[in-house]
């Protein structure tokens, strides 16, 4: 799916970014500040990155996406309807009785969807699973993409997957950490401090990248990077702004786990104006900050 | 639907640990289905995967000790169209990674089989926090899975082939020392089914794994008192073979359930449920009742905590004096 300029694909981002809003809103309730920060990733990764056909969800030689961090499933659905797997106007039963899209993503309901995913930490370990697996039958020309927050790397589970990848030398996995530095309760620092986590990865035996996963040109050549590297599995560490394009939310920890319109936060506008402003600041500037918008 | 040599548990019986059963199981659904594959916490040889593992290099995993990626690596395979068995203590998986196993293998419905060896307090002298009572109930209130405790080695040696053409989550639970093989090749097993091992009349043993053996030395030492003891094994803990049980407890309207694990959640809570709702009758539970196990020899541990024939017998002619 190579069509599309980095200019069109800018443009995605944004659509998917007020898709987003649009969802949240309606649902009443779900995470803004990660899927609005990874919309330009998964716009890299469905419209340039992998290999897949959104007609045939199943279809053997597709590269796998797995979501690590459930709660930002939001951004995946919109960018799924985009791509073509479902219609956009299902967007809006988000989190709604009979919906197949849950609220934290099912494997089992969403055709498309490869693995279910909330409960933190177990990305990576399945993965390596579908990875090992893959090398049983020695098939090596398809590549298995994780998305992970920072915040869920304070679970033990993925330390473990992180050294078992490293064992194994699983160089078809390549993941990719939002680093957006906020978690629920506050700041990851400050939270439970990550760093150094580029030196962490490395010392886990993983080969590591660092590039602005707001940028969708430069991720998109960091995963170029990341497939060349064949004798270890790699980490890219994309740092990303959580709430991008929506200047109240942005760099924000307390809208981790909120939508916009259903409270008032201080010094954020009222919540009756919260959705209007988001959509208005993402349509006049195209998904970037104000620093940014200008050039 | 009874094989009497069952029956001549009199004699000289050979002893096993039922986990061995589970090593030839293994190793002969891997030569049956290439797409079964197999992983180990840092257990080979005590949860008996090392002769899978021998014959099998390529389709074999070395986890470490690391129970939440163990199942969770489990539940990536399984996505992939294999069958894996994740192996290690039944203390630490299921006891540990309840969590990834709920989301990653029964939310996502995948065939992964999750092996927990050295259950019950028969593990003996590892003491309380090796030996895993709580497994049945933990597994059992998932929805997807589908729980098998064998009674001997040659009953988990069959549990686990057909565990292998079973597409749903599986938790196989296998004990630690050398048990009596008293079922032969021959003795029925299918996933979902209880069995008649005993015919009787005045009062229903109901067992799972190790106990089912006490539960027939029981039915022979209640004929003496003249009190025909009806004996169902139910290797399949969920789903519940709740025709067998009803059709032996219209008969005998008392039952005995019979169990080395928590009776609250376990096989004595599966039947309460049961009857509670359909058939309601006396009823008492053998079990471990609301506490943990402790160091000492596995004949030490079972007279202890009262799981033996012996306590089988008394609570039988008591539970058989309370029908009205």
């Amino acid at each position: 799916m190579k069509s599309h300029s980095i200019k069109d694909l800018e443009i995605i981002a944004n659509d998917i970014r007020e898709d987003i809003i649009k969802m949240l809103v309606e649902a009443g309730s779900g995470h803004s500040a990660g899927p609005l920060g990874l919309a330009d990733i998964f716009t890299a990764l469905y419209f340039d990155i992998l290999k897949h056909n959104p007609e045939k969800p199943d279809w053997s030689e597709r590269d796998i996406l797995l979501l690590s961090n459930g709660h930002c499933v939001p951004v995946r659905y919109a960018t799924m309807a985009r791509a073509g797997y479902f219609e956009r106007k299902e967007l809006m039963t988000l989190r709604k009785l009979g919906s197949r899209l849950q609220g934290h993503p099912e494997r089992q309901r969403l055709p498309g969807m490869e693995n279910t995913s909330g409960p933190l930490g177990c990305g990576l370990s399945q993965a390596a699973g579908m990875s090992l697996a893959m090398r049983m039958d020695k098939i090596s020309h398809r590549w298995i993409y994780v998305v992970m927050g920072d915040g869920e790397q304070d679970e033990g589970n993925i330390w473990e997957a992180a050294m078992l990848c490293s064992k194994y030398k699983l160089n078809n996995i390549i993941a990719i950490t939002d680093r957006n530095n906020i978690q629920i309760d506050g700041p990851t620092e400050s939270v439970m401090p990550l760093e150094d986590l580029h030196a962490k990865w490395e010392a886990f035996g993983w080969h590591v990248i660092e590039v602005n996963g707001n940028d969708i040109e430069a991720f998109i050549d960091a995963t170029a990077m990341a497939r060349a590297i064949v004798e270890k599995p790699v980490m890219i560490i994309a740092h990303t702004i959580p709430g991008k394009g929506v200047e109240y939310m942005e760099y924000d920890y307390r809208w981790h786990g909120m939508p916009p319109g259903n409270m008032d936060v201080p010094g954020d506008p009222p919540k009756a104006e919260q959705a209007k402003i988001a959509l208005k600041e993402l349509r006049t500037l195209g998904g970037k900050i104000k620093s940014e918008a200008h050039d | 639907m009874i094989d009497y040599r069952l029956l001549d548990i009199d004699g000289i019986l050979t002893s096993e640990p039922i986990r061995k059963g589970f090593g030839r199981g293994l190793l002969a659904a891997g030569k049956m289905n290439p797409n079964v594959v197999a992983a180990c916490a840092d257990l080979t040889d005590s949860t008996q995967i090392g002769l899978f593992k021998k014959e099998f290099p390529d389709r074999y995993v070395e986890i470490g000790v690391a129970e939440q990626n163990l199942v969770t690596v489990g539940s990536g395979m399984a996505a992939m169209g294999k069958i894996p068995f994740v192996s290690s203590y039944a203390a630490f998986s299921p006891g540990r990674n309840w969590e990834q196993i709920r989301t990653t293998i029964c939310l996502n419905n995948v065939p992964v089989k999750i092996v927990g060896s050295h259950a019950g307090v028969s593990v003996g002298p590892d003491g309380a926090t090796h030996q895993m009572l709580e497994d049945i109930a933990l597994m059992r209130v998932l929805p997807n899975m589908v729980v098998i405790a064998p009674a001997d080695s040659v009953e988990a040696e069959k549990a686990t082939v057909a565990m292998a053409s079973d597409n749903r989550p599986n938790y196989l639970r296998l004990a630690r020392e050398a048990t009596p093989i008293f079922t032969t090749p021959e003795t029925p097993f299918e996933i979902g089914k209880a069995y008649v091992y005993h015919e009787g009349t005045d009062v229903t043993i109901i067992s799972t794994g190790t106990m089912t053996f006490q539960s027939l030395l029981a039915a022979k030492e209640l004929k003496k008192h003249h009190i025909s003891a009806e004996v169902i094994h139910m290797p399949t803990i969920k789903p519940f073979d709740g025709e067998t049980v009803l059709a032996s407890i219209k008969k005998t309207g008392a039952v005995v359930t019979v169990e080395e694990a928590q009776i609250v959640g376990g096989l004595g809570g599966a039947v309460a449920e049961f009857l509670g709702e359909n058939h309601p009758v006396p009823m008492t539970r053998i079990g471990m009742k609301d506490r943990f196990g402790e160091s000492g020899e596995m004949n030490q541990l079972f007279e202890f905590f009262g799981l033996t024939s012996k306590q089988i017998v008394m609570s039988s002619i008591y539970i058989k004096d309370k029908k009205k």
